[in-house]
């Protein structure tokens, strides 16, 4: 509970958050922006577990530990994505979406 | 009693097919011969046994007898109606083993001579092990069923030994022929079977033979285009024991299948196979008898008789030596199919039916000793073609002698057998029928001059220069010449009206020197003999020496010997209906609209859906942002309307 702050700005900020992540998956170029993008849509839902569990049920921890839980999630994730992106790079000297698409038809 | 045995008749030569068959290139031809012809001494055992066994130990109970049947259930279509497979035993099942387990002994001996060095031998013994199995196991049939398994199985042994020479285009065209037509005549058989399956709810022999039985008692309960059904059925089942037996109009295979080995025309197309039809109407007798007064049996003996005198005209104007011979098995057919015609059911009525399965018995004696003998010939002059022959009586006194006994037991001369069983037919038939009763006549006569004609053209006649010097036979060739010789003379001396029978209870026949010298109708006797004789000489003028007459003779009957010699132009007509009609007509628009409208719609619902694909796939181009694109809006638009819908 944070003085003076509603629980309706948190959630609009983020929203904003969540919907900046998605444009940023559907409109990068760059593997590693897609990545960030990802990031970002996982960390606004984080913030929406621990401010719903905190605005709406004070009493209760589940969403603060599942919260923890997301980013242990998220930090495994972004190390497995990392190194597909690397070996990829490898490959074909490239981390562009562009470069991606001969898997297809 | 027990009977379970007999089942190791028909299994042997099945083992003996099987050993041959699978080790084929394995087993030395001189092996592959013994061990045909052991199987087949062991199965020729068994039978006889069991024919001693059944007829003078166990068969006979109260004067009658008995029918011994054991069997399994094999197939079950309703709680009542099932398949069985077993062993039936009653006298004309024991008689069928003695017959095709003689005459398939024989040809296995002669086979062993005549087809030496030849490159298929061992397949050879093969298909004859195979042959001698179904028809072993159609013979001791318990049900309908049953003997339909078995009936294909010896069509399909004749198919492949028609085709032995598979190099030859006509061994081949003639195989076909054969299966096509035995085919299509079974079909009628099966539907038959079907009928008889559907209406009496049963396709046991037992149970349908049943005089007191419901199949017989209630025939009158259904009936169809003025006909009982069941009158149907038996006709339908008589089309397919027509096929097999060569009658009139399915008798174009028969003298086609003379392409096949000669030993192979002596014991499926003269002795065994042949005689199908006849022993399954003889099977079904009591149906065919008591069914809406026996109007089946009419057609039977209708058929019967023309199918006879038919084949009789054609024979005498063939010169092919084994086609005579065909001719004449389709005549004598005939003769069998028009006894049990004009048979009654029980007692002295029941002459015909008797007749017809001791006509059966010594036709398959003389007419597999006349085979084997043109064999013989053939085997001597490398020619199946009467031109070629003459005055082989001084190269090949065996063939000649037991050729001779063969064709005079065929002419009805006393006292070989075919005298005594003709003559019961004759009589059958002047006591049921006059007018069968003339053509029977008639077709003595002819008989006995197209015989002769035979014999006289092979062994007298001109004495043809031959290129090498044609030679007797091997002993393995005329050692069964001479047994059959044997049984020709002798068969007609068992007592075989008391033996088989309608009903079981043995008859005083007319001709059964053993019991009764007195009963013999010696004017119906009389008559045979004379018509008979008057063939035989008619013949011995014509083609003892050489001389025009036949030719001249010939010329006077103009356009009705040239239409007999061309077996009256069947397989035209038949070539006609089937090519230009059936061919053109019919199957041609069906197979054009199988090929444009059903496999059309088929392939133009694939063809679509390949068109349609193309066009589309495009949407999966692989970039990853487009499809994550696709999946966000579709859940952005579920959710607007998930809301909207909860709003409100």
């Amino acid at each position: 509970m944070i003085a003076g702050i509603s629980i309706y700005e948190i959630l609009t900020l983020t929203s904003i958050l969540f919907f900046i992540g998605v444009y940023g998956f559907i409109t990068r170029k760059n593997l590693i922006s897609i990545l960030m993008s990802v990031e970002l849509i996982l960390n606004a839902s984080v913030v929406n577990f621990v401010i719903i569990n905190k605005y709406l049920f004070p009493d209760a921890l589940q969403g603060v530990f599942v919260s923890i839980f997301i980013i242990a999630v998220a930090a495994a994730e972004t190390a497995l994505a990392v190194a597909i992106i690397i070996n990829l790079y490898r490959q074909i000297a490239s981390v562009e979406v562009k470069d991606t698409e001969t898997m297809k038809y | 009693m027990d009977i379970s045995y007999t089942i190791l008749i028909p299994v042997i030569p099945f083992v003996v097919f099987l050993l041959l068959g699978i080790f084929n290139k394995k087993i030395k031809p001189a092996v592959s011969g013994y061990i045909g012809v052991g199987g087949l001494v062991a199965s020729g055992i068994l039978s006889v046994y069991t024919a001693y066994q059944y007829f003078f130990v166990y068969g006979k109970v109260d004067g009658v007898y008995q029918t011994f049947v054991q069997k399994t259930v094999w197939m079950n279509f309703t709680d009542t109606l099932a398949i069985d497979m077993g062993i039936l035993i009653d006298p004309i099942s024991v008689m069928m083993l003695i017959v095709v387990s003689i005459v398939s002994l024989m040809v296995h001996i002669y086979s062993r001579g005549y087809m030496k060095g030849d490159e298929g031998y061992t397949k050879f013994f093969a298909f004859l092990g195979l042959f001698s199995f179904s028809i072993f196991g159609l013979v001791l049939a318990t049900n309908l069923f049953q003997i339909y398994i078995f009936w294909e199985l010896v069509g399909v042994s004749s198919y492949l030994l028609i085709g032995y020479y598979y190099t030859k285009t006509s061994a081949v065209a003639a195989a076909k022929k054969a299966f096509i037509v035995t085919r299509f005549a079974d079909l009628g058989f099966l539907i038959g079977i079907l009928i008889i399956g559907y209406y009496t709810g049963t396709f046991d022999f037992v149970t349908l033979n049943n005089p007191e039985g419901s199949a017989i008692m209630n025939w009158a309960s259904s009936s169809f285009m003025g006909l009982s059904v069941i009158t149907w059925a038996l006709i339908l089942i008589f089309m397919g024991g027509a096929g097999k037996s060569a009658m009139f109009p399915l008798h174009i295979w028969l003298p086609d299948a003379m392409e096949g080995p000669t030993p192979v025309s002596a014991l499926i197309h003269a002795a065994t196979m042949v005689v199908a039809g006849v022993y399954l109407v003889a099977r079904l007798f009591p149906m065919y008898y008591f069914v809406e007064d026996g109007f089946a049996l009419n057609i039977v003996a209708y058929v019967g008789a023309f199918s006879s005198l038919f084949a009789a005209v054609i024979a005498i104007t063939q010169t092919d030596i084994k086609r005579v011979l065909a001719f004449s098995t389709m005549s004598q057919l005939g003769y069998m199919m028009l006894s049990l015609g004009v048979s009654g059911y029980d007692g002295h009525e029941g002459l015909g039916y008797m007749a017809s399965m001791f006509h059966l018995f010594t036709h398959a004696m003389f007419k597999a000793l006349l085979f084997l003998g043109a064999g013989s010939v053939i085997h001597a002059v490398h020619s199946n073609y009467l031109k070629d022959m003459g005055g082989l009586r001084k190269y090949m006194p065996i063939t000649n002698i037991t050729f001779l006994i063969a064709a005079l037991a065929i002419a009805g001369v006393p006292p070989f057998a075919g005298f005594f069983s003709k003559d019961e037919i004759l009589v059958a038939a002047f006591e049921h029928n006059k007018l069968i009763y003339g053509v029977g006549i008639l077709v003595a006569g002819l008989t006995a001059f197209y015989m002769f004609r035979l014999y006289f053209g092979i062994f007298w006649g001109k004495d043809t220069k031959y290129n090498h010097t044609p030679h007797e036979s091997p002993l393995s060739m005329t050692f069964p010449l001479m047994i059959l010789a044997f049984f020709t003379i002798t068969a007609g001396f068992i007592p075989f009206s008391e033996l088989v029978t309608a009903d079981g209870a043995g008859i005083h026949g007319h001709m059964s020197f053993l019991t009764s010298l007195e009963a013999i109708h010696w004017d119906m006797a009389a008559i045979a003999i004379t018509v008979g004789a008057i063939g035989i000489i008619l013949a011995y003028i014509f083609y003892k020496k050489e001389n025009d007459l036949a030719d001249r003779f010939s010329k006077a009957f103009g356009v009705f010997y040239i239409w007999a010699s061309n077996k009256f132009y069947f397989d035209e007509i038949y070539m006609f209906v089937t090519k230009k009609i059936l061919f053109n007509r019919v199957s041609a628009p069906i197979a054009k609209f199988d090929k444009k409208i059903v496999d059309g719609t088929m392939e133009g619902i694939g063809n679509k859906t390949v068109v349609i694909s193309e066009k589309i796939k495009g949407m999966q181009s692989g970039k990853v942002q487009d499809y994550a694109f696709g999946f966000i809006a579709g859940v952005v638009i579920i959710a607007l309307v998930f809301i909207y819908l909860w709003t409100n």
